[in-house]
């Protein structure tokens, strides 16, 4: 049994004993467009990632989640505000910096998966350590074993065609997973995913989560992530309105099977 | 991985990948047959100045190529041979004339006469007879270029030029004229006869300086001497020759601008279809950019495409190229391929495949890496 503790933090910074912060955002507000068209997609985020958790930000369409992923990526810079990712600030960084930054620092899994269609899974894993210059046969058995940790042993050389949606996401997750990132940030991780590989892939990321060097930060709408989270952020209209935090430990999936056919036969 | 990218993304679409190789294919046999025709050209032009053994050119002011020149008074040969430093000094003459075929007609041809023992210069790629048979009276030699030109078949065969009878004892190979107009070797005396020429003119004195004496104190001192003439060196010869034919005709200049043509046209085809297909693999791009990759691995991506794409294209261009070359060996333009003019090409290809790949990178450039997050 699980249980969700609401607790209400602003800013949502807090980091539980046991964790560090590996990603801190302060006040960070993100206009896009110009003049007459100008929005204010965030109005002043505060959070923290912390290692060692499995965060959740969920929030309606156009609350501003995907704005703030792609400030916490690197792949946007904040209009103000500050961000600190691995304890390096962003501030004032140019785009070769920031990119640099990202491939250090930085894993990013996609709704829609964006593997490279010509290239192979174990290929596909292997291009985020080559743009950080890792090359030769280490790179080959790091691809390698990460794949074979998302459970994709037997597909290393299969092409993005040639698996189903849950494999190509667990792709995905491996190449996020491989260059060691401090911070790994998916985006609707589960939304082009069938309930069983959705849940398989939720369970991946809760338990690639609890590494200690590592937080994880999922954006979603999803409610079947939910029992996976230890943290759950809620934006609303640009500001992080909610935190919750998960006070018991996160259910297996076959925990969540076993209750989702116990409600079912009730 | 920038390799396996970038040559899996460029036969990802074979049909685009065809467009791209027919572009720069199009574009290397265009240059190289252009450029080919140029350099055989060339080498037409100055074949009979390279050939010649002289270092000074004695002949009438104006003159503006090998084939077009006015007469000399014979005696400015003793001049020349008088002048300190000078070992020998060989008469020779050039003029068009006409021919008149043994089968009717007629054609325009240009007489070279010289005595092959003075050694000034005589015919080369002797492939049937001899130079000696020069001797022979009537004799001449010509090239089997233009034996259908000439109305002949072959060695012993007879024509008529000016109001002598010739009759060919011997044939070379490859000498051929730019103006398309058959060389004719013959004697010195039996080339005046042919053209009308008085016994004591000449069209060019070849001086030979001895060695180790200054070409230029010579030249000076022959200068002096017979003020009514030209002096050049053979260096400035070519170059005077090759200028009239080929810049002031305005054939050269067609030649290049048909090189540069292809060129244009190679680089538009190739840099479209590059763009395009950077344009279908842009989210792959912003991927590589989310994923952190720098500016340069993804100009590297897109330059080893536009390097595969010069490859192939090169490759398949110079087999068309080299196929062309070869048929056109034993015509009066023959196109010529040297190692220069393949390096050169393959130089080409490679920067018109590079400058195509400019605006593929610009486009990725201006990506917005926010864009991964685009459903």
């Amino acid at each position: 049994m699980t249980a969700i503790a609401t607790v209400q933090e602003t800013p949502a910074t807090a980091a539980p004993a046991g964790t560090s912060v590996v990603l801190e955002a302060t006040d960070i507000v993100k206009e896009l467009g110009h003049g007459a068209g100008k929005v204010r997609a965030l109005k002043g985020v505060s959070l923290a990632l912390n290692t060692g958790e499995l965060t959740l930000l969920m929030g309606p369409s156009g609350s501003g989640k995907t704005t703030l992923l792609s400030i916490l990526g690197c792949i946007l810079s904040p209009t103000s505000g500050t961000l600190t990712v691995a304890g390096k600030p962003t501030t004032g960084l140019t785009p070769e910096a920031l990119a640099s930054l990202r491939r250090r620092h930085v894993g990013f899994i996609f709704q829609s998966y964006n593997l490279f269609p010509t290239l192979t899974a174990e290929e596909n894993v292997r291009l985020a350590l080559d743009v950080r210059g890792d090359r030769g046969s280490d790179a080959i058995v790091h691809a390698q074993r990460a794949l074979h940790h998302v459970g994709l042993r037997h597909k290393l050389k299969s092409y993005p065609a040639n698996l189903s949606g849950g494999e190509q996401q667990r792709v995905a997750v491996a190449r996020s997973l491989v260059g060691a990132p401090s911070v790994i940030l998916a985006d609707e991780p589960t939304a082009a995913l069938d309930s069983e590989n959705g849940l398989a892939v939720m369970a991946l990321l809760s338990q690639i989560a609890k590494d200690k060097s590592r937080a994880v930060l999922a954006v979603t709408h999803d409610p079947r992530t939910v029992p996976f989270a230890d943290r759950i952020l809620r934006i609303e209209d640009g500001l992080i309105v909610g935190e919750e935090r998960r006070t018991e430990g996160v259910e297996t999936v076959h925990e969540l099977a076993r209750n989702r056919k116990r409600k079912a036969n009730a | 991985m920038t390799l396996t990218l970038a040559f899996r993304n460029l036969f990802h679409d074979r049909v685009r990948l065809a467009v791209t190789l027919v572009g720069i294919l199009f574009s290397i046999v265009l240059v190289a047959v252009q450029l080919g025709l140029y350099l055989g050209a060339r080498g037409m032009i100055i074949s009979m100045i390279d050939r010649a053994d002289g270092d000074l050119w004695i002949m009438a002011y104006g003159t503006k190529n090998f084939e077009e020149a006015q007469p000399i008074r014979a005696r400015e040969r003793y001049v020349a041979l008088a002048t300190p430093g000078v070992v020998s000094a060989v008469p020779l003459v050039t003029a068009f004339t006409d021919w008149r075929k043994p089968t009717g007609g007629s054609t325009l041809v240009v007489v070279i006469g010289a005595d092959h023992e003075d050694g000034g210069l005589a015919p080369w790629n002797i492939v049937e007879g001899s130079v000696t048979g020069l001797g022979v009276r009537d004799a001449v030699i010509v090239d089997k270029t233009y034996l259908a030109e000439l109305g002949i078949k072959g060695v012993g065969d007879t024509a008529q030029v000016g109001s002598s009878r010739v009759r060919v004892v011997g044939l070379t190979e490859g000498i051929r004229s730019f103006t398309v107009t058959p060389f004719i070797f013959t004697t010195l005396n039996r080339a005046r006869s042919l053209i009308d020429m008085p016994a004591d003119n000449i069209t060019y004195v070849l001086t030979k300086v001895a060695p180790g004496a200054d070409i230029e104190k010579v030249r000076a001192d022959i200068r002096a001497k017979l003020p009514d003439s030209e002096v050049l060196t053979k260096a400035e010869f070519r170059t005077r020759s090759l200028n009239h034919w080929l810049f002031a005709t305005g054939a050269g200049v067609a030649l290049i601008g048909g090189a540069v043509l292809g060129l244009i046209v190679g680089t538009v085809i190739v840099a479209q279809t590059l763009y395009s297909s950077t344009k279908d693999h842009l989210s792959e791009f912003a991927t590589l950019r989310a994923l952190g990759s720098s500016s340069g691995y993804i100009h590297k991506v897109i330059l080893m495409q536009a390097g595969l794409s010069a490859v192939l294209g090169y490759v398949l261009g110079m087999a068309i190229a080299l196929t062309i070359v070869y048929l056109s060996e034993h015509t009066a333009l023959p196109i010529v391929m040297s190692p220069g003019l393949a390096a050169l090409l393959l130089g080409l290809t490679f920067a018109m495949c590079a400058i195509s790949a400019l605006s593929a990178i610009g486009k990725v450039m201006r990506i917005d890496p926010a864009m991964v997050f685009n459903r």
